[in-house]
């Protein structure tokens, strides 16, 4: 089956070099033959990147352990639940899911693509297989084939990471790894516009979905990271400034600026320049991610394995940037904008302020994550930069773009005037001054975690005051009852009420942030029957007994338990179980480093969150550390309601065609697709 | 006043204060990364560098680690093959800790030549792959 898997391989790499060439020779001499045979071309590298796919998780299934890739991240005691998923455990798998998936959206982009753009098509499919085709040659030349077999044969694999065998790690990577993936398909779609001189509305519409989609699969991944991070990696938090968490966010950002500035071209013909920098930019930024993660040029604790892969991917990122942006420069007198800015108060304003925002806080995520590296070529010595300059900087823009999450909504096109303003405005600036004073009095002190609250507060107001509005609207209108109207409402403006939805999930996110603002942590060690206390932050105090330890095997690992029994107050709560683990292999022999398995209890106010650090000398004396994280709940389901509002606004039909604004507010209909 | 103009204005504010923002995060919270012998170079040249907050890279000296879990203390040693210094922790080292990682100690050299560690990240370069077989 190696033999298929990489005969498959050099299939589909020839086959996309050919594809490469007939798209963009076929679309710019507009012959017919050619573009067909690059539209074939696509499919014939999906079906042999697939091919590669199934033989590989062949191999792991059969434990075929004379192939390298195979020996290195199964063994045979592991649960089939993360044998395969060990396809994209390692570097090698990760390539060949990587030009899969991209062969396979490209496939898609191609079926799915109305006619009416269908000029685009040609230089669609020479895009993705230029840079399918980039992915298979790092297997093929840069040592990373995954169906390397080795001189002997192992008897049997080195296993899997432990802090790998997590459901959480079985669809964070895959996660991501789609919203990387799927960029390309809008950039491919930008690059065809700008290549095919078609720059009106058209493309962005082609590609509106593509954006979305990949937007929502960088957001449920980033949040499955945290997750993974949170339960498994015992460091009492979920969100690091790491490099790589860093590379996966920065993509995130710009491409939810587009999402937003995309509807100012969309509605006023404005910042197209703007936006297809965008595009441009987040795909280079998701190459840019894989480069940091695999070439191991910043340290991080995600610390893959460092290869000179790497520099593949520096120089397809040089690459690929002159020339992306080479046909942009060559483009630009024809993206001038149709219409110019006419009022500072004005939808279309907050949008270019919220732009801004999100671009600047990417470019101080991307300046702190390669500080280590200018600061060496500029001073000669290394100096980095870590949480508290992320954090100082980007909790004030943060909470700015949290503001206009509120204010952009509710302001008209074009021009808005003030009793328009007043409508708007009056009951949610209230709601949010209202629940600044009463967090006062309460006596929350922390500036950032209050203002994070209010304004959030504000925009939750604002979201509740359109559907409140809307559903009125219908209900008399319409006659409908009330649900009836909300469903209806939701129903045919999903991109505007879906949007809504999105934002309360940021909302809720932005709260559960600022609870870490009273992260409470202690350590102790405890003999059984001893306990400790810690003070919560709402102003409980906990206390945390030690009732033993026991220790057993299980399929593929020593366990070390200590349970903790748990009370408020005085008042019994309940037992935790926090382990060690040390996994084995097949014959009892230790592999890895032991791992931690984190004790949480949650509840919607906060986590007591335990971690064992280990046993003293082998006796049940037990050394911990107890956190208490407030709002944690809160992150994923503001992460859920997140992928909640993308999915309503994603899903097929019910959005009307895209309309020009005429005169501002005064003419929007109830019911029409604003948003 | 036109509309672009005011724009321009709150554009410029916006990216004026990024870059303060960036700038004064870099100033405040910026730290020197640095290996063994880049630290006894500095020590050497400036005295004044003793207590002040810094990363240092290096690998543990195999066999130094002295483990005090009930006091939660970790003593070992980091070198880059020629400076080498003591390092003090109080707190509780991270799973993939061993004595033959790559680390990064987050913490302040003293006069008494040891480095008191805030925070000991361990970066093993095989982190997602096993341990090679001896």
């Amino acid at each position: 089956m190696t033999v298929l898997g990489g005969l498959c391989l050099w299939i589909a790499f020839l086959v996309g070099i050919w594809g490469a060439l007939a798209g963009f020779v076929g679309g710019r001499q507009g012959r017919r033959d050619l573009e067909q045979s690059a539209r074939h071309a696509v499919f014939a590298m999906c079906v042999a990147l697939w091919v590669a796919v199934a033989a590989l998780e062949w191999a792991l299934f059969q434990h075929d352990f004379n192939v390298e890739y195979v020996a290195s991240y199964t063994s045979r005691n592991l649960p089939i639940f993360y044998t395969w998923s060990a396809l994209y455990a390692g570097q090698k798998g990760s390539l060949l899911f990587w030009a899969s998936v991209l062969s396979l959206f490209g496939s898609l982009a191609m079926v799915l693509t109305s006619r009416r753009h269908r000029a685009l098509l040609p230089y669609v499919a020479g895009v993705v297989c230029t840079v399918a085709t980039f992915f298979i040659s790092v297997m093929l030349f840069g040592q990373a084939n995954p169906f390397h077999r080795l001189a002997y044969t192992p008897l049997d694999g080195s296993g899997l990471n432990p802090q790998l065998q997590n459901p959480g790690m079985v669809f964070h990577p895959p996660m991501l790894y789609l919203g990387y993936i799927s960029i390309t398909i809008p950039f491919a779609f930008a690059m065809a516009a700008l290549l095919s001189k078609r720059l009106d509305v058209d493309w962005l519409v082609a590609i509106r979905k593509w954006t979305l989609l990949s937007w929502l699969f960088l957001s449920v991944g980033i949040c499955l990271g945290m997750w993974w991070a949170y339960v498994e990696l015992g460091w009492g938090g979920y969100w690091a400034w790491d490099p790589v968490e860093n590379a996966s966010l920065l993509p995130w950002l710009t491409m939810t600026a587009f999402l937003h500035s995309v509807m100012v071209q969309e509605k006023r013909g404005m910042l197209k320049k703007w936006n297809l920098a965008l595009i441009i930019g987040s795909w280079l930024l998701s190459i840019f991610g894989t480069f940091i993660t695999r070439s191991g040029v910043i340290s991080s604790v995600h610390s893959f394995t460092q290869s000179n892969v790497g520099y593949f991917f520096l120089f397809f990122l040089i690459a690929a940037a002159t020339a992306s942006f080479t046909v942009y420069g060559r483009r630009l007198p024809l993206l001038a904008a149709e219409t110019k800015l006419e009022s500072m108060v004005s939808r279309e304003a907050s949008f270019l302020f919220n732009n801004l925002l999100f671009v600047g806080i990417a470019f101080s995520v991307l300046w702190g994550t390669l500080f280590p590296i200018l600061s060496e070529l500029v001073q000669g010595t290394k100096v980095t930069v870590g949480p508290p300059f992320f954090n100082q900087v980007n909790i004030p823009l943060g909470l700015a773009l949290l503001g206009l999450t509120g204010i952009g909504p509710l302001i008209a096109w074009r021009r808005a005037s003030l009793p328009n303003l007043q409508r708007q405005f009056a009951v949610p600036v209230t709601v949010g001054v209202f629940t600044a004073l009463v967090l006062l009095v309460g006596g929350m002190r922390d500036f950032y975690a209050l203002m994070a609250i209010a304004l959030g507060a504000f925009v939750a107001a604002t979201v509740v005051q359109e559907f409140a509005r809307g559903t009125r609207a219908r209900h008399r209108q319409y006659d409908e009852p009330y649900a009836l109207a909300l469903g209806r409402l939701l129903g045919r403006n999903r991109r505007r009420y879906g949007g809504y939805i999105v934002h309360t999930g940021m909302v809720i996110l932005f709260i559960a942030f600022a609870g870490m603002a009273f992260k409470t942590e202690t350590e102790a060690t405890l003999r059984p029957g001893e306990s400790t206390v810690l003070k919560s932050p709402y102003g409980w105090t906990y206390t945390f007994t030690h009732l033993g330890v026991s220790q057993y095997d299980a399929l593929n690992r020593q366990v070390t338990a200590a349970t903790l029994e748990i009370a408020r107050d005085g008042k019994r709560l309940g037992v935790l179980t926090t382990e060690k683990r040390q996994h084995v292999d097949g014959l009892g022999r230790p592999t890895f480093q032991p791992s931690t398995e984190v004790g949480i209890r949650s509840d919607l106010r906060e986590d007591l969150y335990v971690v064992l650090a280990g046993l003293v000398n082998g006796t049940e004396q037990a050394v911990f550390r107890f956190t208490i994280n407030p709002l944690v709940w809160w992150v994923w389901y503001g992460g859920m309601i997140v992928a909640l509002g993308g999915l309503i606004v994603m899903w097929p039909g019910g959005t009307p065609a895209v309309k020009r604004t005429q005169a501002g507010y005064a003419v929007r209909l109830v019911g029409e697709g604003q948003a | 006043m036109n509309a672009g103009t005011k724009f321009a204005i709150g554009a410029v504010l916006i990216v004026g204060s990024v870059g303060y923002l960036m700038a004064s995060g870099v100033k405040q919270t910026g730290q020197y990364f640095l290996t063994p012998s880049e630290l006894s170079q500095k020590i050497a040249l400036d005295p004044s560098f003793y207590n002040v907050g810094m990363k240092v890279g290096a690998h543990v000296v195999p066999g130094s680690v002295t483990r005090d879990l009930a006091a939660r203390t970790l003593r070992f040693q980091v070198t880059d093959g020629s400076a080498r210094y003591a390092v003090l922790y109080r707190g509780l080292p991270p799973d993939t800790f061993t004595d033959s990682v790559e680390v990064v100690v987050e913490g302040r050299l003293q006069k008494d030549g040891i480095i008191y560690a805030t925070n000991v990240l361990a970066k093993c370069g095989s982190r997602y792959e096993a341990v090679p077989k001896a």
